[in-house]
């Protein structure tokens, strides 16, 4: 049977099973959203304010579901508005299709209105891009889409379809998702040798990333570190992926990471980190962090090995199946030295850092929230020094419960992301936020609200762009230049004016009635914690410097 | 640290905008490249890219990785600079006054050069041969007077069994 190419879309969407799109329309995408509209049945969507919360709903949801997120928008400024969601899906590997309209073939290259090249403005910030030229072609173009976007370490994928091939019609056959899994292929001898160094280790740490929540693979890394007695550091993508509560977790570690976490790095004699890519804020000084240890370095991307830290071994492998693997050769060996003096770390007064509370502070905000949610509910967070006091403070039990950007650091992030999680968990959703970040894309409240979401927004307001001016505090004499923004805005009345609930937070005496309140309320409400706006994240280690120069008290 | 040049030879799928997503993944990593050499293979649906560039260890390490993650390449992989043959082909239009004709023809015969435009004012020569060999006979060629010139890059192949698929 012939259909359009619009609903061929649809139809294949259908078939990889998506189940939301997240999107906006627009002239060159009316035909996909005529179709998508008609198919609501089987195929749902949520319209946002602006096209990047619609690519932050998409990542959110991925990030929260470990399903791909789709979004889908208009040819030009449509398009555009994207790129930072993308990018930042990019940065963290996180599954996702774009899918948007262009104008048709024939007003192609001609500056027509509203025509950007999309697939080359987002060749460098995708796994991979098409430009849709043949509608015969287009339905495996999204089964292919899909099966890179998921396949090997998860990426972001574009699809351009011209006007032209969405209003063309040719015969759809029908087909079924790429079910082929990624085969790790790992020789016997390399894993002896990893074997081999892990056995002649008297310091190891784990180091673990961002791969062992999207390969869910946190079974099997807490039973390597039982095996090996070894401590668990992460990286901040890694983090919900040991529970709070576990003994050999150390938290994170890098820049304004643990204490304890950075500096039992800095005692090992190997460091064996998975699903990890040694990002600058994560290792600081180079020399440094690799001098006196070895590195065996476990990912599923080959191009991570040597790329930020020479390994002294790898394995190229999906986490989890490499991790069975060690896992199931490994015999149990007791490191009580190593364990002691981990203990004697973690013990160490400096190495439980609270924050002055002779007023609110963010840490109190913080654990006051964690009393009111579940293991399983999903936080999500902007970009700056909150998202530090979260990743410090915030007792994560289970994988996929933090949404961050961690790669790209996209403020305005939190509210899409926000958005995609409550739709995709499909229970209450925590963000976490600052006043300069909210703002960015606070009007992606009104989506929250049309579709009557229960996210709990925590505005942490410090009335400033608090990790620049920190920045500003300790290394530009105090000069705040451009971080200072005497906003008038009332939170409060701005969520009654797009009709969700406010409440503000002045001190920490109204703190707990507050929360009591606004998690019971229906809908999205915002709590509004004023803060105090020369509150540090702390510890830090200056930027390109090690663990000998932290700085610990403000 | 070495930085020798190497040599890189890819089979790519013949898609549009193929060279681009190369050309532009070797900018934004900061990988300098001295040349490439693109066409399509016997197999249409197959171009092969030869491309040098100046290297340590970590450069071409990173540059087979990241290259190799590109959908459209089939297959990337650095040459054996002993076990392969590398040509470049040159086009060269040289100002030949009067008298000094015999010279330079007698000189591209050195060179295995070929003539393969004749006018009053120029000749143009092509020569293909080694990037060393190519630019010899450039250098020998310049105090005649070279109009304009074009060369093509490297492209090179294994030797013998030695076969990129």
């Amino acid at each position: 049977m012939k259909i359009s190419g619009a609903q061929i879309v649809i139809e294949t969407l259908i078939e990889q099973g998506v189940e939301m799109v997240f999107g906006y329309p627009g002239g060159a995408v009316i035909d996909i959203f005529d179709a998508l509209d008609r198919s609501r049945d089987r195929l749902n969507y949520t319209v946002s304010c602006h096209e990047q919360g619609a690519a932050h709903a998409a990542d959110g949801y991925a990030r929260s579901t470990g399903k791909t997120g789709v979004v889908m928008a208009t040819s030009g400024p449509g398009a555009t508005n994207l790129v930072t969601g993308i990018a930042t899906a990019y940065l963290d590997s996180t599954p996702l299709v774009a899918i948007t309209g262009n104008v048709a073939q024939s007003l192609m290259g001609k500056d027509s209105f509203q025509e950007v090249d999309i697939r080359g403005i987002t060749m460098p910030i995708t796994k991979h891009n098409y430009l849709v030229q043949d509608i015969n072609k287009l339905a495996d173009i999204i089964r292919e889409a899909f099966a890179i976007a998921n396949s090997g370490r998860p990426g972001p994928v574009l699809i351009d379809i011209p006007k032209d091939i969405q209003v063309g019609e040719c015969e759809f056959i029908p087909g079924k998702p790429n079910g082929s899994k990624y085969k790790t292929r790992v020789k016997e001898e390399e894993l002896e040798r990893a074997m081999k160094l892990i056995n002649e280790a008297e310091r190891p740490i784990i180091y673990a990333g961002g791969g062992i929540v999207s390969s869910d693979a946190t079974e099997e890394l807490l039973q390597f570190a039982d095996l090996i007695d070894a401590p668990i550091g992460s990286s901040m993508m890694g983090l919900s992926a040991v529970p709070h509560d576990h003994p050999k977790r150390l938290g994170m570690t890098g820049m304004h990471g643990k204490l304890a976490a950075s500096k039992a790095m800095s005692m090992s004699d190997l460091v064996v980190a998975i699903g990890t890519r040694f990002s600058d804020r994560a290792t600081g000084n180079k020399k440094e962090f690799t001098k006196g240890r070895k590195f065996l370095h476990i990912d599923i991307d080959p191009a991570e090995i040597g790329k930020n830290i020479p390994a002294y071994v790898s394995l190229v492998g999906d986490v989890k199946q490499v991790l069975t693997m060690l896992n199931d050769k490994l015999e149990k060996t007791m490191r009580v030295e190593w364990h002691n003096e981990i203990e004697e770390v973690k013990e160490h007064p400096d190495s439980r850092l609270e924050m002055d509370d002779s007023r609110l502070n963010p840490q109190m905000v913080i654990e006051a929230v964690r009393e009111f949610t579940g293991d399983d509910e999903v936080v999500a967070t902007d970009v700056g020094q909150h998202q530090m006091w979260v990743s410090q403070y915030y007792k994560f039990s289970k994988p996929r419960t933090l949404l961050t950007s961690g790669g790209l650091g996209t403020m305005g992030f939190g509210m899409g992301a926000a958005i995609g999680a409550a739709i995709g968990s499909k229970k209450r959703t925590v963000l976490f936020t600052g006043d300069g970040s909210f703002h960015m894309n606070m009007n992606e409240l009104a989506t929250a609200v049309s579709n009557q979401l229960p996210i709990v927004i925590i505005i942490m307001n410090n009335n400033a762009l608090g990790m620049v001016r920190q920045w500003q505090t300790l290394f530009f004499d105090k000069r705040y230049a451009g971080t200072t923004l005497n906003r008038r805005t009332d939170f409060v009345k701005f969520a009654e004016a797009l009709g969700a609930t406010g409440y503000r937070v002045e001190d920490k005496d109204n703190l707990n009635d507050t929360l009591e309140k606004a998690f019971q309320t229906e809908g999205p409400v915002i709590v509004e914690a004023l803060i105090f706006n020369d509150e540090k994240v702390l510890p830090m280690i200056p930027p390109g410097r090690s663990i000998k120069d932290v700085i610990i008290k403000g | 640290m070495t930085n020798n040049l190497s040599i890189l030879s890819l089979l790519v799928r013949n898609e549009p905008a193929v060279l681009t997503r190369i050309s532009s993944l070797i900018a934004r990593r900061g990988f300098n490249i001295d040349s490439l050499a693109v066409g399509e293979t016997h197999d249409r649906s197959i171009s092969r890219m030869t491309i040098t560039f100046r290297g340590d260890e970590y450069v071409k390490d990173q540059i087979v990785k990241q290259i190799s993650k590109l959908h459209d390449v089939i297959k990337a992989e650095l040459m054996d600079v002993t076990e392969m043959v590398a040509r470049e082909l040159l086009l060269v239009k040289v100002e030949a006054k009067n008298g000094q004709r015999g010279e330079i023809v007698q000189a591209a015969q050195v060179f295995g050069a070929n003539i393969i435009e004749l006018s009053q004012e120029s000749l143009t020569l092509e020569m293909s041969g080694e990037v060393s060999k190519v630019t010899e006979f450039i250098e020998f060629l310049k105090p005649y007077g070279i109009a304009e010139l074009c060369r093509t890059g490297t492209t090179a192949l294994g030797k013998g069994q030695y076969i990129l698929n």
